[in-house]
């Protein structure tokens, strides 16, 4: 009895500490982010882009890379929405379970969640040198899209898994075909599609590895895909390199904004998931 | 047998692995009549039933041999399109699904996959099969309020509708109602009953009570294989075989 008891005692510690310093350390980041970069947030920060000097200390913003990640994280989650979601309706409606093919896709996508983004960047920079594309907004795009896909095809696998076997059957003996099936499955994990979109974007837009050589860097808000652009982290990444106090707190008013960004879109997936569960 | 058979089981082995869960089924399951399986759980009812339908198709490592025919035409035959073969079978499971859409579409859906585009034609097919389940008069003020709103008793209703609704000639039931109340699951039977003046229905229930209630044949399964097969009065009553008796008298469950 005693011993059950010191065991609890132990374990609820442990629990309790662990909780501590995870909230803790939290506390600490988006604290220190706030502390240091909410005196240097202004509108300009929001609204404008570099002035000429701006790394120096003088006058600006960084909607250049606001705009950028933006672009960026935007088209690489439309693009991966557009090879993920084929791909995860083919390997769970068109295969079988046990299919050899699709146990080595899934396999494979689960090695691919797991690589560190700069090999993305790596791989993307080597195919543009073949390909002769330049560090651009379509660089940075193609990197951060094969960034997302093994993102999006794990969510989408886990939320067509939990649609029930039983919704399968009925849908089936009404004679459909499996592009009938397919389409209800659809209108069944719609709530799900965007938890992954989210979770893709949120992804993307935080990702410095994957931009670093395939995106470029520039001042300007890109105007078409072969120019280059910058991007929330690789803007924070430079200002917080410089030796000025003035352009490392605009460093973190970048890192504040975008805490902001992830915060609103961590936000609404919860919520969503919480939805989806509740209506299931 | 007197009845013409509508389904005719031949040398049915179903295998998944190493698993024999079917062995050499044979059996005549006769037209406009309710057909129950019964048997212990676990026995192969549910497999017995989806073998009819085809819905063991997607199952890994299943083996599927012998013959079923419905009309004549085998199921399993090379040739057969089994998008066709279900369209000829409603199935209601042991819970209600409603599809992700309104209680319209719910109905609207088979219709609309098997060719019917025409506003009026949908609309009177909704209504004369929401009528046909009794549902009509609870849900037409909502018709286009989401299916998943309806209690589960109402659910089950719009399930078997949704299935008539591709004029299907035979409703499979899978413990149809064993997650409704009594006043549903009352609702539900009776609609079975009043429905196999034009559909062979084939039932599988673990309740003796229903399957007295509700069949005229009744199909005692156990371990993968037919023990007996007779008229309901028959086989609950006076049973021919061992097993049965044991089964019926409550020994086996
Ligand atoms: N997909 C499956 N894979 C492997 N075994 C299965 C599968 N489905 C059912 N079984 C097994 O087949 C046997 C009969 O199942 P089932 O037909 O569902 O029984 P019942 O409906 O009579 O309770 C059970 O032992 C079950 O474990
Ligand atoms: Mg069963």
């Amino acid at each position: 009895m005693r011993r059950r008891k010191i065991e609890e005692f132990i374990f609820k510690g442990l629990m309790i500490a662990s909780t501590v310093v995870v909230g803790l350390s939290l506390f600490l980041i988006i604290g220190t982010v706030v502390v240091k970069g909410l005196p240097y947030l202004n509108w300009d920060m929001l609204t404008k882009t570099p002035d000429g000097g701006y790394y120096f200390g003088r006058s600006g913003g960084v909607l250049n890379a606001i705009i950028g990640s933006v672009y960026i994280a935007g088209g690489a989650t439309v693009l991966g929405m557009i090879i993920s979601l084929p791909v995860s309706i083919y390997l769970n409606i068109y295969l079988k379970k046990e299919n050899r093919f699709a146990r080595l896709a899934k396999l494979s996508f689960d090695v691919l969640f797991g690589i560190p983004s700069i090999v993305y960047g790596a791989f993307a920079f080597s195919l543009m040198v073949y390909l002769g594309v330049r560090a651009s907004l379509l660089g940075g795009v193609i990197a951060v899209t094969l960034l997302v896909i093994p993102i999006m095809v794990r969510t989408l696998d886990e939320v067509i898994i939990q649609v029930p076997k039983e919704l399968k059957e009925a849908v089936l003996s009404l004679g459909t075909t499996r592009w009938e099936m397919a389409k209800i499955y659809f209108r069944q994990i719609r709530a799900g599609l965007l938890t992954a979109v989210l979770l893709a974007f949120g992804r993307g837009v935080g990702d410095v590895a994957a931009v670093m050589f395939t995106a470029g860097f520039s001042d300007n808000i890109p105007t078409s895909l072969n120019e280059p652009a910058a991007t929330l982290p690789l803007a924070i990444f430079f200002q917080l390199s410089s030796p000025i106090p003035e352009v490392q707190g605009r460093a973190y008013a970048s890192a504040l904004i975008l805490s902001i960004f992830i915060l609103i879109i961590v936000t609404l997936s919860t919520l969503l998931t919480n939805k989806r569960r509740k209506n299931s | 047998m007197t009845q013409t058979p509508h389904i005719s089981v031949k040398d049915l082995n179903v295998q998944i692995g190493d698993n024999h869960l079917l062995k050499n089924i044979n059996i005549n399951i006769p037209d406009k009549c309710i057909t129950s399986i019964i048997g212990p759980s676990g026995c192969g009812k549910t497999t017995l039933l989806k073998s009819l339908n085809r819905l063991l198709d997607d199952i890994p490592d299943v083996q599927i041999s012998g013959s079923v025919l419905v009309d004549g035409e085998d199921i399993y035959g090379p040739k057969t399109e089994v998008t066709h073969i279900r369209k000829k079978m409603g199935l209601l499971a042991q819970r209600p699904f409603p599809l992700p859409m309104s209680i319209y579409d719910n109905i609207a859906y088979g219709p609309r996959i098997h060719g019917i585009r025409g506003k009026t034609e949908l609309n009177r097919l909704v209504e004369h099969y929401l009528k046909a389940v009794g549902l009509w008069e609870e849900v037409k003020h909502r018709l286009h309020g989401p299916a998943s709103a309806l209690s589960i008793g109402q659910q089950q209703r719009l399930c078997l509708a949704r299935g008539l609704a591709v004029e299907p000639e035979i409703i499979l039931g899978d413990e149809s109602t064993s997650a409704l109340d009594p006043i549903s699951t009352k609702t539900i039977e009776d609609l079975l009953i009043k429905l196999k003046e034009n559909y062979t229905i084939v039932l599988v229930t673990h309740i003796l009570r229903q399957a007295r209630r509700v069949s005229d044949y009744i199909i005692f399964v156990y371990m993968g294989q037919i023990i007996e097969f007779g008229p309901t009065e028959e086989v609950l009553l006076n049973p021919k075989e061992e097993l049965t008796k044991d089964y019926v008298k409550g020994f086996i469950s």
